[in-house]
């Protein structure tokens, strides 16, 4: 939930979509708050652009409502509502040039011409199009449809900006670019941004709050450092980044720290969200990069195994590691200079887990 | 068949293709060679001239031709606007009206016309008019073009339309266009190659319809078909082969421009996703 002082730019109350006797949304509930870079993130299907769609106005709630600064918009159609969306295959009109594109919400508002055209003006420029004005969608590249799509949904400074996937069309390195310009263009306008992506690294890197959806429902809201590093369940732990899991048993807990056994009997200190009581059965998280490979044994606790394979990954070397039992783990390693692992395979390898690295998850 | 089907392998092909291009094209090329025969003979030829084609203008029979002609351009342009705007509004019914009940039934009864055998539509066009007491003349039959041209505007209209992605009218409410400005301003430009075409294609079916005009046209009102036949009934002059050969000129090139209308590629809504 949000802090109570923020104003809710967009609230849903047990938002419910069915198709036919198909759930595609079940009972949604959460705050997006004013000037916020809000991320839907989940795997395909999982109900991000039918969310997406109710709030344009596109889709009706089976049940529940949404209220859009405080008033509910079930009745609204969308012409009426102050939301605009960049679509995920951008559909700019194709009869149109890019000026007349960008101008199209304008007019329809009823802007008299000279606010059309200074406002259409700034929007290109913001968007680096000068030298395009005058083309139609169809003699500009992928890259510049998305620039397009994203002036034309802006320029009527709607409340809210809806975005479906709109960098899923680019290649990576425009991607990577667009992704600080998308922020940029954010913070700098003030408007309220719901991203909808099935990228995590996507999500993580511009979003201020991620809502981690699957199947129809949300597993977890928080910043992406919450939801990265504190899953809520197995979920959200598998979904978001890279991890390893393990089925473990808490034996004893002191707070927030659990001290779990592995089907090994191996022990291990573990965090957790919940309120876990000794006996129970869960999974434990490992991140792969949280952990470090020796080759020789340290004086505290670790695991104990050897090298079955490996991965160059540029930044990291990718480690697989069988354990002296049937269980294997990925261990990351950062490639730098006097940071060089030396071990062969078959050879025995230590593992040490910082403290934070390993969750303990119940579901 | 291991080389896969080459229809050229068959003997007798070249044959049979010479025989039906000769049955289906000679009586036509044969009526536009003797319209510029200089002589009253629809057999034997005396030489070119333009004689035939100034008598549709000055000749005796002049008057009568511009009458029908003049009637024939007014319901055919009336027909055509009316059952093209028709066939449009039908078309965004059912192809985005979403699944309402009676819709097979819906299209079944647009494409109707183009099934029933003409003839059978004539009759039952005729008893129908007599049946509620409708005065035959020009009224009536431009009520039954504006019928019967419905599904050919409709068909390239319909084609248009399926093929154009509803985002773009979803984008243009999204950007505060009400249901009439989506429809001006951005379903209408993408639909308007369909649209055109099945103008065009209504325009030709109904000018040169003979057989429907002729039941409901009543006496003393005639059309180019019509007052063709019955110049014709009082045995061929070549002046009718000059006539024909115009109307002939005019369908072939209202056709191929809808063809080309409808083929259009720049306005084509489809094009322009393709590299993203
Ligand atoms: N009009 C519809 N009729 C029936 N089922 C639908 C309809 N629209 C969406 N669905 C179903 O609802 C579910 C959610 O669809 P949605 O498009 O919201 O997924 P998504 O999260 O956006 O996926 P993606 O990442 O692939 O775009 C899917 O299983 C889809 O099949
Ligand atoms: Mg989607």
């Amino acid at each position: 939930m949000i802090a109570s002082d923020q104003i809710s730019a967009v609230t849903l109350r047990d938002v419910r979509k069915t198709f036919g006797d198909f759930t595609a949304l079940d009972d949604v509930s959460f705050d997006i708050a004013d000037n916020e870079f809000f991320t839907l993130l989940g795997p395909s299907g999982c109900g991000k652009t039918t969310l997406l769609r109710m709030i344009a106005g596109f889709e009706s709630t089976s049940s529940g409502t949404i209220h859009l600064y405080g008033d509910e918009i079930a009745e609204l159609p969308p012409n009426k509502r102050p939301v605009n969306t960049v679509f995920q295959n951008y559909a700019l009109f194709p009869h149109m040039t890019v000026t007349q594109n960008i101008a199209f919400g304008l007019q329809m508002l009823g802007w008299s011409r000279s606010e059309v055209d200074a406002r259409v003006r700034e929007m290109i420029s913001m968007v680096k199009l000068d030298a395009f004005v005058a083309r139609k969608p169809s003699q500009l590249s992928g890259g510049q449809q998305q620039r397009v799509a994203l002036a034309r949904a802006m320029a009527p400074r709607p409340k809210v900006l809806l975005l479906d996937e709109p960098l899923s069309a680019l290649d990576l390195k425009l991607r990577q670019d667009m992704r600080s310009e998308l922020k940029r263009l954010q913070r700098e306008t003030g408007i309220t941004f719901v991203f909808v992506t099935h990228d995590q690294e996507e999500a993580l890197s511009m979003s201020d709050r991620v809502a981690v959806m699957s199947a129809g429902t949300v597993q977890q809201i928080g910043s992406p450092a919450e939801v990265y590093n504190k899953p809520e369940n197995r979920f959200v732990a598998d979904f978001i980044g890279e991890t390893n899991l393990l089925e473990a048993r808490a034996d004893k807990v002191q707070g927030d720290t659990v001290t779990c056994t592995l089907p090994d009997e191996g022990i291990l200190l573990a965090k957790t969200n919940h309120a876990v009581v000794p006996g129970q059965a869960g999974t434990l998280s490992l991140r792969p990069e949280r952990m470090t490979l020796l080759s020789e044994k340290p004086q505290d606790d670790c695991l104990k195994g050897h090298l079955k394979d490996m991965t160059f990954l540029g930044t990291d070397t990718q480690f697989e590691i069988q354990l002296d039992n049937t269980l294997t783990l990925n261990v990351r390693h950062q490639n730098s200079d006097g940071n060089e692992l030396q071990i062969q395979s078959g050879q025995p390898v230590y593992i040490r887990i910082a403290p934070n690295a390993a969750r303990f998850l119940v579901s | 068949m291991p080389r896969g089907f080459d229809i050229k392998h068959y003997r007798g092909f070249y044959t049979l293709t010479l025989l039906c291009l000769f049955i289906l094209y000679a009586p036509l090329i044969i009526v536009m060679i003797y319209s510029f025969n200089d002589g009253r003979s629809i057999t034997v030829w005396q030489g070119v001239s333009l004689r035939w084609y100034a008598d549709i203008f000055v000749g005796p029979e002049a008057e009568k031709f511009k009458l029908a002609a003049r009637n024939s351009l007014i319901i055919a342009v009336i027909a055509a606007i009316t059952a093209t705007s028709i066939a449009t509004a039908a078309s965004i019914g059912m192809i985005r009206g979403g699944n309402f009940r009676g819709k097979p039934a819906s299209f079944a009864l647009i494409s109707l016309p183009i099934m029933v055998p003409e003839i059978v539509s004539a009759v039952a066009t005729l008893i129908f008019f007599s049946a509620i007491g409708f005065k035959l003349g020009i009224l009536s039959i431009l009520i039954a073009h504006i019928v019967f041209c419905i599904p050919f505007a409709y068909l390239p209209i319909a084609a248009r339309l399926q093929g154009i992605e509803a985002s773009y009218e979803e984008a243009a409410q999204d950007l505060y266009a009400g249901r009439w400005a989506t429809f001006r301003y951005v379903l209408m430009p993408l639909m308007w190659p369909g649209i055109l075409s099945g103008f065009l294609l209504a325009f030709i079916i109904s000018l040169d319809d003979f057989i429907i005009t002729n039941f409901v046209k009543g006496a003393g009102i005639e059309t180019l078909p019509t007052a063709i036949f019955g110049s014709v009934k009082q045995g061929i002059k070549p002046n009718i082969m000059a006539l024909s050969t115009l109307m002939l000129l005019v369908s072939v090139l209202l056709v191929t421009l809808s063809f080309f209308v409808g083929r259009r590629q720049d306005t084509n809504p489809t094009t322009n996703t393709e590299d993203s």
